[in-house]
């Protein structure tokens, strides 16, 4: 265990070091990305549901926009790991038996998520469908390029959303933007609080959950509240870096559960057996400003960087330290150790190396 | 016997790992000064001619956030708004802030210390920092719905000329 601690806190530290190098050397802006976005900024979701599956070097990501009721239209945008090669409409039952699984007593609002839509500029669009009454499509670009893309599409964002796009650009360029149409949904028949299941398979080499963007145009104080399935090969190692997300279960995947989802749309691909981890996120808005990580390789620890530490969050830290004398002293300081340890490396081994990340 | 001009393995180890080291240090020292926070501009008083002061708009915040100016000047303000997101920049005593966070006005026409800015795009506007501006602390901000509390503000203090 200790041991395990140790190799994070390694494994943090030089993704730290190599984003303060890349700040100064790039001078590259931050960014962010992802919520949900109403005509007059109102609507709240009580609880958003995911699953993120990941088998075969492929991620399965299943999410539901629920229909409020409310305005005409409404639309999000969600970052997303890597190019999808399939956004289809997920199969009904999926999130409601993973709820059923964690809360079997009583069956609770399912999956809701949903958020703006978007227009752009220079976004390249990728892929561009309708499912029910989702108008959804798939964008590439900088968190500048997507943002223009969306207030040019008529999504109004929200003042935090350039952050947000920023912050998510910066590790992946691939964003969903999807727009809800109240009409076209009341004429399908579809009512309030009715989901609409969304499911994109994503190719990825490690898995990676996006977390903040369910803070987007939310107060600070007001209360995230998120459940997230995780299904993989092997139990993951998971890091993140924000209070309140909270791992509620770690197990292998009953047979009866992985039986019931494969049995679902667009679920055939469910492996025999998956090992189940079930988080739950319940946390001050303004608290929540990182991903999750993951990673279902025993050699390999889960990336600071795909939990979206930035090289801000180093910085304050550091500020925090002991202002700006104190960071003057601690980079120094930092330089003079990383020279020590240079030199006693250099005298002691050069043959044995180890790669926590 | 070590072949001249060939360093001993140990020894051509120990110079790349002291050259590294100094490397590291440049960098920790460069990015120091280049990260540490440069106010001294904003903090030298603009006036008492008049005078144009530019400010960029990234991430929902004014950069710079703070400025000094000598009463009676009158300034041009250039705003730069690098967001995807139009924004505003309003500039007044409190009355007018009031005025403008529970106003409806989408875009503000070309007037004295109030102008709007679409995305990607520069306006400018001018304000003279007299009468009730001229001494104390004058707020600038956008005033577009949850801007203002999301952080976008900034403050000008106003000194004897």
């Amino acid at each position: 265990m200790r041991t395990q601690l140790l190799r994070t806190a390694i494994g943090l530290t030089a993704a730290i070091t190599t984003a303060i190098i890349a700040a100064v050397a790039l001078a590259a802006p931050a960014f962010a990305c992802g919520g949900l976005v109403g005509e007059n900024g109102t609507i709240q979701l009580d609880r958003t549901t995911t699953l993120a599956a990941y088998h075969d070097g492929v991620e399965h990501y299943v999410t539901s926009f629920e229909f409020s009721g409310e305005g005409e239209q409404v639309g999000s945008i969600v970052p997303l790991p890597g190019i999808p090669t399939t956004v289809e409409r997920g199969g009904d039952w999926t999130l409601q038996r993973l709820e059923r699984e964690v809360r079997p007593p009583i069956l609770t609002a399912g999956a809701k998520s949903a958020a703006a839509a978007p227009t752009a500029s220079d976004a390249q669009v990728i892929l561009q469908t309708k499912i029910d009454a989702l108008d959804i499509t798939i964008l590439k670009g900088g968190g500048t390029e997507v943002g223009k893309w969306a207030t040019d599409h008529g999504f109004l964002l929200t003042p935090d959303t350039p952050a947000v796009l920023d912050y998510y650009s910066q590790r992946s360029p691939i964003f969903m933007a999807a727009r809800f149409d109240a009409a076209a949904a009341r004429a399908r028949g579809q009512n309030a609080g009715d989901g609409t299941p969304i499911h994109l398979t994503i190719p990825l080499d490690r898995p990676w959950v996006p977390l903040r963007i369910l803070a987007l145009g939310r107060d600070a104080t007001s209360i995230v509240k998120a459940d997230v399935f995780l299904l993989t090969d092997r139990r993951p190692q998971l890091f993140s870096a924000d209070a309140g997300v909270e791992v509620e279960r770690s197990e292998p995947a009953s047979d009866l559960l992985l039986a019931d989802l494969r049995a679902d749309k667009g679920m055939e691909w469910m492996p025999s057996e998956q090992w189940l981890t079930f988080l739950t996120i319940d946390t001050p808005a303004g608290n929540l400003n990182h991903d999750l990580a993951a990673s279902v390789n025993p050699a390999r620890q889960p990336s600071a960087v795909d939990a979206g530490i930035t090289t801000a969050d180093v910085l304050n830290s550091l500020s925090i330290a002991g202002g700006s004398d104190g960071l003057a002293l601690v980079l120094v300081t930092s330089a003079a150790a990383a020279l020590l340890a240079l030199i006693a490396g250099s005298q002691i081994t050069w043959r044995r190396r180890v790669f926590y990340r | 016997m070590a072949t001249a001009g060939v360093l001993p393995v140990r020894s051509r180890r120990l110079r790349v790992a002291l050259v590294a080291g100094a490397l590291t240090i440049a960098l920790a020292v460069s990015a120091f000064v280049l990260i540490r926070p440069t106010s001294a501009n904003a903090e030298t008083p603009l006036g008492p001619g008049d005078t144009t002061i530019t400010l960029t708009v990234r991430h929902s915040h004014f950069s710079p956030d703070h400025l000094v100016v000598r009463s009676g000047t009158l300034v041009r303000f250039v705003i730069r708004n690098d967001d995807p997101i139009g924004h505003e920049f309003i500039i007044g005593d409190d009355g007018v802030h009031r005025r403008h966070e529970t106003g409806t006005e989408p875009v503000h026409p070309p007037r004295s210390g109030e102008v709007s800015i679409a995305a990607g795009t520069t306006a400018e506007t001018t304000f003279r920092f007299t009468g009730t501006t001229a001494s104390g602390t004058v707020v600038y901000a956008c005033h577009l719905p949850g801007h203002f509390r999301y952080g976008m503000s900034g403050t000008v203090d106003v000194v004897p000329n």
